[in-house]
């Protein structure tokens, strides 16, 4: 019995960072401790660094205060860019979406994350949205294109539209085409996908 | 275990966990029912949860009384009908935002259901759907208990020359009947007794009427919570001009 009191106090931090871990997207109980094992056991070449760098990011990762990218300084490396100044702007719903455009290299230009989109059931409006903060950087940042780039969802074309609305006749507005995602088979396409790849056809 | 299987629109979808979803389904015999969907934020699934979608569905629980969960097939979306035009977006939208915010959970609502589906259908068809969509609000505010009885005139019994609405009780009053009332009134469009030629102003005007209802009495008596701005934002865009 003491055997076992004294066993459960020398494992009480490891049983908190499993606790912890397991809250991580993708991760559940048990993965979260296959996880930690796999830490302890590589303790130089994983544990100690990856506990660093979790410590600098926590005291330096921040928003953009221009765009709401995540950096670790107060205005990113995107909007700090003069070659980025290319007179367009790209609005995401999240940071996940600009990552995800950034890893496409396609882009040159600048963007700006919404944070979310329009939503009538949770009350989230214009003002819990970084859309006042869009309509600024628009008029002072010398753009001559938005992109549109939010996801094809019923709550991601609204808010389009909405800001579309918004910036009406100050700057040219455009969005992302929808139709057939590379790779994909025309069998395993929802109609949805089908209907909007035929209207946006083009000639070849 | 409880189980039953039926086919209706889903009205709203949001995430639930990591992997789950959890819907709100408008059916014919269940009316609006909510329910968990295992694996609705995966790739597969998450398109399909698209507001305005028909979706055949067999919800299951241990008791009645439980959440239980959906398990769902696509009839038909309505997403890729609507996308692209902003006042089919905004009227979709208006519709699912009013239907969840005032149908009872678990009520049948057959003949609303009926009416919805139809409506939905119609999505784009913009000559007819702002019309359309004013009678199915009138519809709606039918059955969740008050009607609009524009038939004759409350104050005098007149069935000519009707031109307002009372605010209180919602029959109809004829312009000698009104007095030196009229100003208190609403207006009373002959698009809302289903008559005259039912332009785009007569419609706007009607929205007013209905919107007041809508506001006054009905979210009212929910508690005081505000209408969906979802109906605001689809009448101003149509009052803006198509």
């Amino acid at each position: 019995m003491r055997f076992e009191s004294n066993r459960l106090s020398s494992t009480r931090d490891i049983d908190a960072l499993i606790e912890m871990m397991a809250k991580l997207p993708g991760l559940g109980p048990r993965s979260a401790r296959r996880a930690v094992l796999h830490l302890i056991r590589k303790r130089a070449l994983l544990l100690t660094p990856l506990a660093d760098l979790m410590q600098t990011v926590a005291a330096t990762a921040r928003e953009c205060l221009n765009c709401g990218n995540v950096g670790t300084s107060d205005v990113c490396d995107i909007c700090t860019s003069e070659k980025r100044a290319n007179g367009e702007l790209c609005v995401v719903e999240d940071v996940a979406d600009l990552w995800a455009m950034e890893r496409s290299g396609v882009f040159k230009g600048r963007y700006h994350v919404l944070g979310g989109t329009l939503s009538a059931l949770d009350a989230i409006g214009p003002q819990e949205l970084r859309i006042p903060r869009l309509i600024d950087r628009v008029a002072s940042e010398g753009i001559t294109e938005v992109i549109l780039a939010l996801n094809a969802t019923i709550d991601g074309q609204t808010t389009a539209h909405y800001i579309a609305d918004q910036l009406d006749g100050q700057v040219q507005l455009t969005s992302l085409a929808q139709g057939v995602p590379i790779g994909g088979e025309l069998d395993y396409l929802d109609d949805g996908t089908i209907t909007a790849a035929m209207r946006a056809r083009k000639q070849i | 275990m409880v189980e039953w299987r039926d086919e209706g629109i889903l009205l709203s979808a949001r995430k639930h966990g990591e992997t789950s979803a959890i819907i709100e389904m408008f059916t014919p015999a269940q009316g609006r029912h909510v329910g968990v969907v295992r694996g609705g934020t995966s790739r597969k699934i998450a398109p399909i949860l698209q507001p305005g979608a028909q979706l055949d569905v067999v919800w299951r629980a241990r008791l009645e009384s439980h959440l239980g969960s959906f398990t769902v097939e696509p009839v038909r979306s309505r997403a890729a009908q609507v996308l692209e035009s902003r006042l089919s977006l905004s009227g979709l939208n208006a519709v699912t935002a009013l239907l969840s915010f005032c149908l009872p959970e678990r009520e049948a609502h057959a003949a609303l259901y009926r009416r919805t589906e139809a409506l939905l259908d119609l999505l784009d068809q913009q000559a007819l759907w702002p019309l359309a969509y004013l009678q199915w609000e009138l519809k709606l505010l039918e059955e969740m208990g008050y009607a609009l009885d524009l038939d004759t005139c409350a104050v005098t019994g007149a069935r000519d020359g009707l031109l307002y609405v009372s605010p209180k009780s919602g029959r109809a009053v004829s312009q000698a009947g009104a007095g030196e009332w009229a100003d208190r009134l609403l207006p009373l469009p002959p698009v809302l007794r289903g008559e005259g030629d039912a332009d785009d102003a007569e419609i706007a005007q009607a929205f007013q009427t209905t919107g007041y209802f809508l506001e006054t009495h009905l979210a009212q008596d929910l508690g005081d919570k505000p209408l969906p701005s979802a109906r605001a934002r689809y009448v101003a865009l149509f009052s803006r001009g198509r």
